[in-house]
């Protein structure tokens, strides 16, 4: 008997789908693949709820141990890691139902929704450096928004991956600088065109090739954005006269619009004394 | 500095520079000084009691309506007690101080701190 490539397919997905059983989990549909292995929505009987399942193809990295030790909420939690009987290393976490970046923006934000996204981003990532995780492979497909504006991080420091290259710094061995290098491409991806030439200033100076040019930290490179969003000058960007003059009025429009109307004022009354 | 003392402050600096600018009519300046320490206290009123509702409402927009009514209002005292003395200078009082209290108001509501330690205290 003879099979057709469609039924050959089909056996081949089926036969790759991981072996359950023995866990407290029953399989539902593939979600996503990465470098490092796959990720199932699965459904935790014990518990009653759907959960992510990401089953690890490589020998184990120790990235649920690491994601488990992170508990910030832009980085998704793990629940629990395991063996399947084909040996491969698995591990629970939260299941995300939401958008990835990339999807997201299609969507059209506003500036203000993109640089908060970036924010949770940074923020995120501010507090895995103070942990000592470096993620080292930002970028907008291990971003998820969620239905209510959530924001998480995921495939956290997997060594055996080494970044996506519109995303990766230059330098060989990656510290936390190459993150603020990842987190800058990742705010110039989100950016939407043309953008505002302080901010353009922000993303180049988070992307300069060499790391000592970079923000120090994630908090310097949050404190800029805020100072953008804020409509103060941002450190990456020495502003020309004309642009701090236009910056000073748009910040300061309603008291503008007020002496205005007091000169305007006075100038009428004084002119209609005589009449 | 909480938003009461910048509304002090605010009033008395705009108060006194409003009363400063009667300079431009000749007709009144020999009552320069007068004029001036009257508009200087007017300005404080209101800038103490824009203080006192922008610690209790943050809202530029409140703020504006708020000052201006009150710069309104005391303009209007200030002018019936000058209509009183002889001819009267409705317009030029209370126009400029309607402006006045909404600049006032605005900058009660931006600038001083509302002060929560002490109202929580209370």
């Amino acid at each position: 008997m003879e099979l057709s490539d469609s039924v050959l397919d089909h056996l081949r997905r089926v036969a790759a789908l991981p072996d359950l059983s023995g866990t407290r989990y029953e399989l539902e549909t593939e979600i996503g693949r990465g470098g490092m292995g796959i990720v199932y929505s699965a459904r935790d009987r014990v518990l009653d709820r759907r959960v992510a399942l990401k089953v690890l193809d490589l020998t184990p990295a120790g990235e649920a141990q690491l994601i488990a030790g992170l508990e910030h909420p832009a980085i998704v939690p793990v629940y629990e890691a395991g063996t399947l009987p084909d040996g491969r290393e698995f591990y629970a976490m939260k299941l995300i139902s939401g958008a990835r970046l990339d999807a997201y923006l299609a969507e059209q934000p506003t500036l203000a929704e993109r640089l908060r996204l970036i924010w949770r981003v940074g923020e995120a990532l501010a507090y895995a450096h103070s942990h000592g995780v470096i993620h080292r492979d930002l970028k907008p497909q291990n971003v998820m928004v969620g239905k209510f504006g959530e924001v998480y991080v995921m495939d956290w420091g997997v060594k055996a991956i080494a970044g996506t290259p519109a995303f990766r710094a230059p330098e060989g061995p990656v510290d936390q600088r190459s993150d603020i290098y990842g987190l800058g491409a990742l705010l110039r991806f989100v950016l939407p065109d043309p953008n505002p030439p302080a901010l353009a200033a922000i993303t180049a100076k988070a992307m300069r090739a060499d790391p000592a040019g970079r923000y120090p930290d994630v908090p310097a490179f949050l404190a800029d954005m805020e100072r953008f969003e804020q409509g103060m000058a941002v450190q990456a960007w020495p502003e020309p006269l004309w642009h701090r003059l236009r910056r000073f009025a748009a910040r300061n429009a309603v008291l503008l619009w007020l002496l205005a109307a007091y000169t305007f004022a006075k100038f009428l009354i004084f002119f209609l004394r005589k009449f | 500095m909480n938003k009461i003392v910048a509304g002090l402050l605010f009033g008395l600096l705009l108060g006194a520079f409003d009363g400063a600018t009667a300079w431009f009519y000749p007709e009144v300046r020999p009552m320069l000084t007068g004029i001036m320490i009257g508009s200087s206290i007017k300005g404080m009123i209101v800038g103490v009691l824009s203080g006192w509702f922008a610690r209790k409402v943050q809202s530029t927009a409140w703020g504006i309506v708020v000052g201006s009514a009150l710069g309104l209002l005391f303009a209007f005292l200030v002018a019936v007690m000058d209509a009183a003395k002889g001819k009267p200078h409705y317009l030029a009082i209370m126009v400029p101080g309607f402006v006045v209290g909404a600049i006032v108001g605005f900058l009660t509501q931006r600038i001083g701190t509302r002060d929560l330690a002490s109202e929580r205290t209370r």
